[in-house]
């Protein structure tokens, strides 16, 4: 694949998101594949922000561990990530305000300080001041330049984003972005070239972008939610476009007013859906329940973030499995599907809505902020305006001295009762969460009826084996004949994938199986995929490997090995790869604090104590003396100078911070 | 304006007989409810009667109409979905005092500042009265029950202050003994277009030995009978805090402000539930254009 891989780094309000967008956007315009992937913080201004943009002229699956451009922001950006850049690279910023020193730049990279107030002169006695923010936008040019994407697509752009600014504001951004190019243009070798621009323009959009968008295109009328990351998007998409779709957005008090606005709804006959992150679902659970018991249909989505409780607000996880499937008391039908793409979002959250209506239950769509934050070119196609709208069995009239009284739990064969939406003249029910016969009669309030009971529960739980026939069952993908079996679930797909390709190139072949329906679980076809795998082994951005837990509950098969990560990071492929590589020759994982983590961490504690002016430039590793573990002895210069400024002692197994000591000036 | 066809009473039999103690206030509540809706002619099957959990709450079981019989303190979030999905239907919440001031009152004050077009009746006795007998958010001051048997030491909520700050625009205060005035109370917040609170004196007989039938019937005087101005804000909150020898019961205040539904565009076009379903191409097209 001719690939290149732009990164943007910055502090919170520095406007990165927007510029990549430029960057994307026009790269989706000239039928190049983007993926990009926004790693911030829960801070509305400062902070650190790190956005990579991915970019091939194949279908790009992850956000990659290569980084030919950098755009860097602010100093402290070109202190963490001038590095990475590797040989042939280049590295961006504002010469008048950065300073890159050499020891940061790799060989073979280019570094292009850009002066800005030289090369806007024109343009600020035409338009007046330029503001720190447009800067980005000389960035942009220059990075353009490198990418060989040429000026005119971003030029276009821009013209776009801005139209609704005026002539003035158009002009200015594009001869912004001109300026950038053609500083580059003239002090700077491109760092890729010869693409081959297919022409065929693709859509840019988050999951949560394809979930809202789908979700209208299914036939959604009320959608439900209580802000929270990073679920929150779906909200703001579907408020932005409600008097467009036609939805009722309702923003509620909590997430139990969420989930029980979107059940009334459903009871009420409309399509409708919510959404939250995990510590909303928890809310929620209990009318989860409801849902099953009262045979509502509604779609749930819940974005899974890093936990547990609070945890990390703007990091990815896949922990949520367990609380999902466990939702609510007792035991009920429901669907829990987690797509693996923003294709997939688009496709599974139409599904979700025909099966929640078709098998009158709850749906519980598991997603993560990396596969509902992050944005993708997608293929128009795949996300079609017409979707089939299947609302199952349902009664639009109803004869009582023909056809006797209405029966809205009626035991059938199917389980699946013919539903009337209330207003249908005849077919008076009540939807009940304590247990009840086929007319609605509660069944254990007076009196009990275990017979009743029963029959009910049965009929209920008939819907599962029912949907499960219709679900499309996991398949290996990759060589049949493999060395390696990689199961994920989920955004983790992508990187699998690639990871797998790259693994196979290489000469050990892998393969995976990406599991989509949780429950209901596909257990004997997965049985017969993981039965005949070799060395098989998990992938989860967790620390306890639910899925390979839930897969053993299903089928009795257990992971040979689980890889794990549970920083807040998605996997790149090139970690996937070592590791496997390493498992292969039966390494066991090393913990310990690195050079590298050991750095991190200073940088963590200089930050949060206040001494942002240092960094830390070496470590070294020494004996216990008596703290009970190896020693890193993390070298502290000065910012700007690069002097010794201090250091810090941490610990190569526990991490703990023994010692910060300043050198007197 | 449509002439209004009254009903029989019978129309809202239900199809279970009420399984309530014998001579508990909440038979006199039913009964009013259908009244209600039987005077303002609201067939059954455009009639949502939706409850939470608790004694009261069994309600929708017993009047002939469509029912829900949500979770504890959900009444409102789910009553609140069924009618914003069906704004056609008549949406009444019948509930009691845990359930609504207790589990479920942030739904409530959140429900009455949007001023949705919804009646909420509850079944005010002051005790839970299903899990056998503990204080309520209503319960006063000194009460000993089974949670607080040194003698209740948490102040009472006052409901009908509450309705009245909160942005209900009907608040009443009903009795069960009083079964006349009660449809008057109820079938006038189900008129009312805007959010009705009705609180509802509704004796448990078997846990609650202190406000009694005996109890009520000597303190309440309806506010109808001294010329009482519903109209007065801050003297409707004063007077909500009438409570001792005299506790007045009547329409305590009431108010025409624009509703939650006149205010969501998406509602000026008849109800969701008659809207066609799918994408209007041309806005679909429009909407991923702007993602390219």
């Amino acid at each position: 694949m001719h690939e290149v891989t732009i990164g943007i780094a910055g502090a919170a309000g520095d406007g990165l998101d927007k510029s990549g967008d430029t960057l994307a956007k026009s790269c989706g315009r000239l039928g190049l594949y983007v993926y990009a992937y926004n790693s911030y913080q829960s801070i509305i201004r400062g902070g650190h922000i790190w956005l990579k943009v991915r970019v091939g002229d194949e279908k790009v699956l992850c956000h990659g561990d290569q980084l030919n451009v950098l755009i860097a922001l602010n100093q402290d950006s070109i202190e963490r990530h001038a590095p990475e850049v590797q040989e042939g690279g280049a590295i961006i910023f504002n010469g008048d305000r950065i300073k890159c020193e050499e020891s940061l730049v790799g060989p073979g990279v280019q570094v292009l300080a850009l002066p800005i107030a030289e090369i806007t002169a024109d343009l600020k006695v035409k338009y007046g001041p330029i503001k720190p923010i447009m800067q980005n936008t000389i960035a942009i040019g220059a990075a353009a330049f490198f990418s060989g994407i040429g000026v005119d697509e971003p030029s276009k752009v821009l013209q776009d984003t801005f139209a609704h600014k005026g002539q003035d504001i158009i002009d200015l951004n594009i001869g912004l972005l001109t300026v950038g190019y053609e500083y580059a243009k003239k002090n700077a070798k491109v760092v890729m070239e010869g693409w081959n621009f297919s022409g065929k323009k693709r859509p840019f959009l988050t999951g949560n972008e394809a979930i809202a968008l789908a979700a209208y295109a299914a036939g959604c009328k009320f959608y439900t939610a209580y802000p929270m990351t990073p679920a929150s998007t779906i909200l703001h998409w579907m408020a932005a476009n409600q008097t467009k779709t036609g939805i009722v957005v309702k923003q509620c008090e909590d997430e139990l007013s969420v989930i029980n606005m979107a059940i009334g709804a459903g009871i009420a006959g409309v399509r409708s859906m919510c959404g939250t992150a995990g510590g909303g679902f928890a809310l929620m659970t209990e009318a989860i329940g409801m849902a099953g018991i009262m045979e509502v249909p509604v779609v749930c989505v819940e974005v899974q973030r890093g936990g547990p409780s609070t945890g990390l607000p703007t990091k990815t996880e896949q922990a949520d499995l367990f609380q999902v499937f466990g939702a609510s008391q007792g035991e009920f039908p429901r669907l829990i599907v987690a797509p693996r793409d923003i294709a997939d979002c688009y496709a599974s959250t139409v599904e979700s809505f025909n099966l929640a209506d078709k098998y009158q239950l709850p749906v519980l769509f598991m997603s993560d902020l990396l596969l509902s934050e992050h944005p993708e070119t997608v293929d128009a196609e795949l996300m079609p305006a017409e979707v089939k709208i299947d609302r199952g069995e349902v009664v639009t009239s109803w004869d009582t001295a023909k056809d006797g009284k209405y029966k809205r739990f009626k035991f059938t064969e199917s389980g699946i009762s013919p539903r009337a939406y209330p207003g249908t003249p005849d077919t008076l029910y009540v939807s009940a969460s304590d247990d009840h016969d086929e007319e609605s009669i509660l069944i254990s309030d007076m009196f009990t009826s275990p017979e009743t009971r029963r029959k009910i529960m049965e009929k209920r739980m008939r819907k599962v084996a029912l949907m499960l026939t219709e679900l499309k069952a996991p398949v290996i993908e990759g060589p049949t004949d493999a060395d390696v079996t990689l199961v994920c679930w989920g955004s983790t797909s992508g990187v699998v994938q690639e990871a797998a390709e790259r693994l196979t190139a290489q000469g050990l072949k892998t393969n995976f199986i990406c599991i989509k329906y949780i429950a209901p679980f596909h257990t004997k076809e997965v049985t017969e995929l993981l039965s005949k795998a070799k060395k098989k082994i998990s992938v989860e951005v967790n620390f306890t490997s639910v899925m390979a837990k839930l897969i053993r509950m299903e089928t009795g098969i257990a992971m040979d090995e689980h890889i794990n990560r549970y920083d807040g990071e998605p996997f790149e492929p090139q970690g996937l790869v070592d590791r496997i590589k390493e498992i292969m020759e039966n390494k066991a994982l090393d913990l310990d604090v690195s050079e590298a983590d050991a750095k991190e961490m200073a940088y963590h504690y200089l930050r949060t104590h206040n001494f942002e002016k240092m960094r830390p430039i070496a470590a070294s590793k020494e004996a216990a003396n008596g703290k009970g573990e190896p020693i890193w002895v993390v070298e502290l210069a000065e910012r700007v100078t690069g002097k010794k400024a201090g250091s810090m002692k941490i610990g190569s197994r526990t991490g703990s911070t023994y010692s910060f000591e300043k050198v007197e000036a | 304006m449509a002439t209004v066809i009254e009903l029989p009473v019978e129309t809202f039999k239900g199809p279970v007989d009420p399984d309530w103690c014998p001579g508990c206030g909440d038979f006199g509540v039913l009964k009013s409810v259908q009244e209600s809706a039987a005077r303002l002619g609201i067939k059954p099957d455009q009639l949502f009667v939706v409850s939470g959990i608790g004694c009261s709450s069994n309600l929708p079981g017993f009047i002939k109409a469509y029912g829900i019989h949500s979770l504890h303190g959900r009444s409102v979030p789910v009553a609140t979905g069924a009618h914003l999905a069906n704004t056609e239907m008549k949406t009444v919440i019948t509930g009691g005092d845990g359930d609504g001031y207790g589990i479920g009152v942030g739904h409530l004050l959140h429900a009455m500042r949007r001023n949705l077009d919804i009646t909420y009746v509850v079944m005010d006795n002051q005790i839970y009265g299903l899990t056998t007998g503990q204080a309520s958010p209503t319960t006063t001051k000194g009460h000993k029950t089974k949670s607080t048997p040194q003698g209740n030491i948490e102040s009472p909520l006052n409901p009908l202050a509450l309705g009245i700050t909160c942005g209900a625009t009907y608040v009443a205060r009903g009795f069960s003994g009083e079964p006349k005035h009660l449809v008057d109370m109820i079938a006038g917040g189900m008129a009312h277009k805007g959010f009705a609170l009705i609180d509802v004196f509704s004796p448990c007989v078997t846990y609650n030995k202190i406000n009694t039938y005996p109890w009520f019937k000597e303190r309440v005087y309806k506010l109808e009978d001294s010329g009482w101005d519903h109209s007065n804000f801050y003297g409707a909150i004063e007077k909500s805090y009438e409570w001792g020898d005299t506790i007045p019961v009547g329409l305590l205040y009431k108010t025409d402000m624009p509703t939650y539904e006149d205010g969501e565009p998406n509602l000026q076009n008849g109800p969701l539930v008659k809207a066609k379903l799918g994408a209007d191409k041309k806005v679909f097209e429009e909407l991923v254009n702007e993602m390219i």
